[in-house]
């Protein structure tokens, strides 16, 4: 066998390289007029949302005060000096801001579980390979779809209107956007799965229930709970500004104080909630990391 | 179940060994009761908190039902989506411009400035402890407030107005792709970067020519695919005063306007519909189909 590497002639070699020159160019111009484009569109962006650079700048100050606002204190012994001054007074409505927080975590939980179990349902219907037929996981999907893409805060405020205010629309209006977001997940879980399984239990003359439950949850229940905490998370999120529409939680008094310039009690809210995210962040976190850690063990 | 006449050799091979099989994994077919006991404890303790929650949160039959009740009689009104005149239909328009504005703006200009915080952020680019600990801690906290609350903090900064929802979704997707960013850098492959120093190249072209070129893509792809998800959060903005289209969706539901509720949730929906369809092909000509995360 001969190693020797064919050498073309001058004049091909001539013309590839000026093909690729060609190429090359072709790409730089590419980039060029895409920068170009992104930049004309941020040009009108810019307009259409009443950029003010100006004003930017010249308030910016205000930015930085409202900081140093929020974080000093307005009553007590140690007034006008920093809020750990006097952590007491700061933080003078904890137990309050506790219950409120508590009752956000239940709203978080009550909407995510709701809305996983829909999910959970849901993702067996419209799951490409478990579908039972084509026409109710197209109905499925776009359904999903719906109640995914309405943002929470839009059901809530609906909600706030149907059912009164409370946390009861806070709960509705997360549980259907779960349940939108956790069906796609489930779906794309399930659609990943090993089919042997089911293939088998049809075959041995089982219900389409039957095949879901013997061999389809098995293998996907530890990545649909991952994904369920990864949601709670997020709900968490979702619910403390779910008392911006009078759906209940800490976001009502957060709003409130914002709203009336109770300084320090705003910093001592938002305090609060980034520090019940964390934990619940980092507490899930651990959480999942052990699932999915069984999950590969086995 | 009836036996079938005619049996898969496997299967009946299978079936002789029962007892064998039941011997050799115990697990299967007899769970110990210790793990039955906890998935229970589990279940019931989950459970119990479900409906603890429903108890303290106020949820009530006759106050579902009624409930459920308007949103029937919600829904019929809304039917057929109108905005009433055409002049009310260029407003909604124009609202719904500064949102997709909005959201560009927001998502945009984060990334630059989270661009230089994810390499300060990432591991194997500053491998100091203390720089990584802090810009971490602080890129959390920031991401740990809502879009909806630095909103309304930025409001009564620089005002009402479509630019206090910039600013809003820009703090609150600083933080979320400088984390994402640097999580990206972190996997980049770093024998580009061995080879790079093995040739007398300093941090920097290291930076440049081996670490920037892996990760660029996927933080386009990132950015893109935030940008179709900042448009449906920057919706909801203008409750606060924040601009855009959600002040006039937050007032149409007030006002009981339903018809107009459901022409703008229509809107949104065509809106964020499009968007998704840009992106995502944008994305797939930024790293390819096969390469979709």
């Amino acid at each position: 066998m001969s190693s020797a590497v064919p050498r073309l002639p001058d004049h091909q070699l001539a013309a590839l390289g000026s093909a690729y020159a060609e190429a090359v160019s072709a790409k730089r111009r590419q980039l060029v007029l895409g920068l170009a484009l992104f930049a004309l569109a941020y040009v009108v962006a810019g307009i259409v949302a009443e950029v003010r650079p100006t004003t930017f700048f010249t308030n910016l100050w205000r930015f930085t005060d409202y900081l140093g606002r929020i974080f000093t204190l307005e009553q007590g012994a140690a007034a006008g000096r920093f809020v750990l001054f006097d952590p007491v007074e700061w933080m003078w409505g904890f137990d309050k801001w506790m219950k409120l927080l508590w009752e956000t975590l239940l709203i978080a939980y009550v909407g995510t579980l709701t809305g996983a179990i829909g999910g959970l349902l849901f993702a067996f219907l419209s799951a490409r390979n478990l579908t039972p037929n084509s026409t109710i996981g197209f109905l499925a999907k776009r359904w999903l779809e719906f109640c995914r893409t309405v943002p929470e805060i839009v059901f809530a405020l609906i909600f706030v209107v149907a059912f009164g205010l409370g946390p009861v629309p806070g709960v509705l209006a997360i549980a259907i956007h779960t349940f939108g977001a956790l069906g796609k997940q489930f779906a794309e879980v399930a659609e990943n799965i090993d089919m042997k399984p089911v293939d088998g239990l049809t075959a041995t003359g089982a219900t389409w229930a039957e095949c879901m439950r013997f061999a389809v949850v098995p293998q996907v229940l530890s990545n649909f709970a991952s994904y369920a905490l990864l949601r709670f998370e997020v709900n968490v999120r979702g619910a403390a500004v779910m008392g911006f529409v009078g759906a209940g939680g800490i976001g009502q008094d957060l709003v409130e104080a914002i709203r009336k310039f109770y300084y320090s009690d705003v910093s001592a809210i938002l305090v609060l909630i980034i520090a019940t995210v964390m934990v619940i962040d980092l507490a899930t976190e651990r959480l999942r990391h052990h699932l999915i850690g069984m999950d590969n063990r086995s | 179940m009836t036996m079938p006449t005619t049996d898969h050799p496997l299967r009946l091979a299978a079936r002789a060994d029962r007892d064998g099989l039941i011997q050799r994994h115990p697990e299967i077919f007899r769970p110990s009761p210790a793990r039955r006991i906890r998935t229970g404890l589990i279940l019931a303790l989950l459970a119990g908190l479900f409906a603890y929650g429903l108890v303290v949160l106020d949820f009530d039959a006759a106050k579902l039902v009624t409930g459920v009740g308007k949103l029937g009689q919600f829904l019929w009104f809304m039917l057929p989506p109108s905005t009433g005149t055409w002049a009310k239909f260029f407003v909604y328009l124009h609202a719904l411009a500064e949102t997709v504005a909005i959201a560009f703006l927001g998502t945009f200009t984060a990334a630059m400035l989270a661009l230089p915080v994810g390499f300060l952020a990432a591991k194997n680019v500053v491998p100091n402890v203390v720089v990584h600990f802090l810009s971490r801690r602080i890129v959390d906290t920031i991401r740990g407030v809502d879009e909806l609350i630095w909103a309304l903090i930025w409001v009564s900064v620089v005002g009402l107005g479509p630019f206090a929802g910039v600013l809003a979704l820009l703090c609150a997707n600083v933080g979320l792709f400088s984390k994402l960013f640097s999580e990206a850098i972190e996997a980049a492959d770093r024998k580009a970067s061995e080879g790079i120093s093995s040739t007398g190249g300093g941090k920097l072209h290291g930076i440049r020519f081996a670490i920037l070129p892996q990760v660029l893509p996927i933080f386009g792809s990132q950015v893109l695919y935030f940008f179709e998800s900042n448009t449906r959060s920057a919706t909801i903005i203008g409750i606060v005063g924040a601009g855009g289209i959600g002040l006039h969706l937050a007032e149409q539901i007030r006002v009981l306007e339903y018809q107009h509720v459901s022409a703008l949730i229509l809107m949104i929906l065509v809106t964020v519909a499009i968007i998704d369809q840009v992106s995502t092909r944008l994305r797939f000509a930024l790293i390819g189909e096969r390469g979709a995360p």
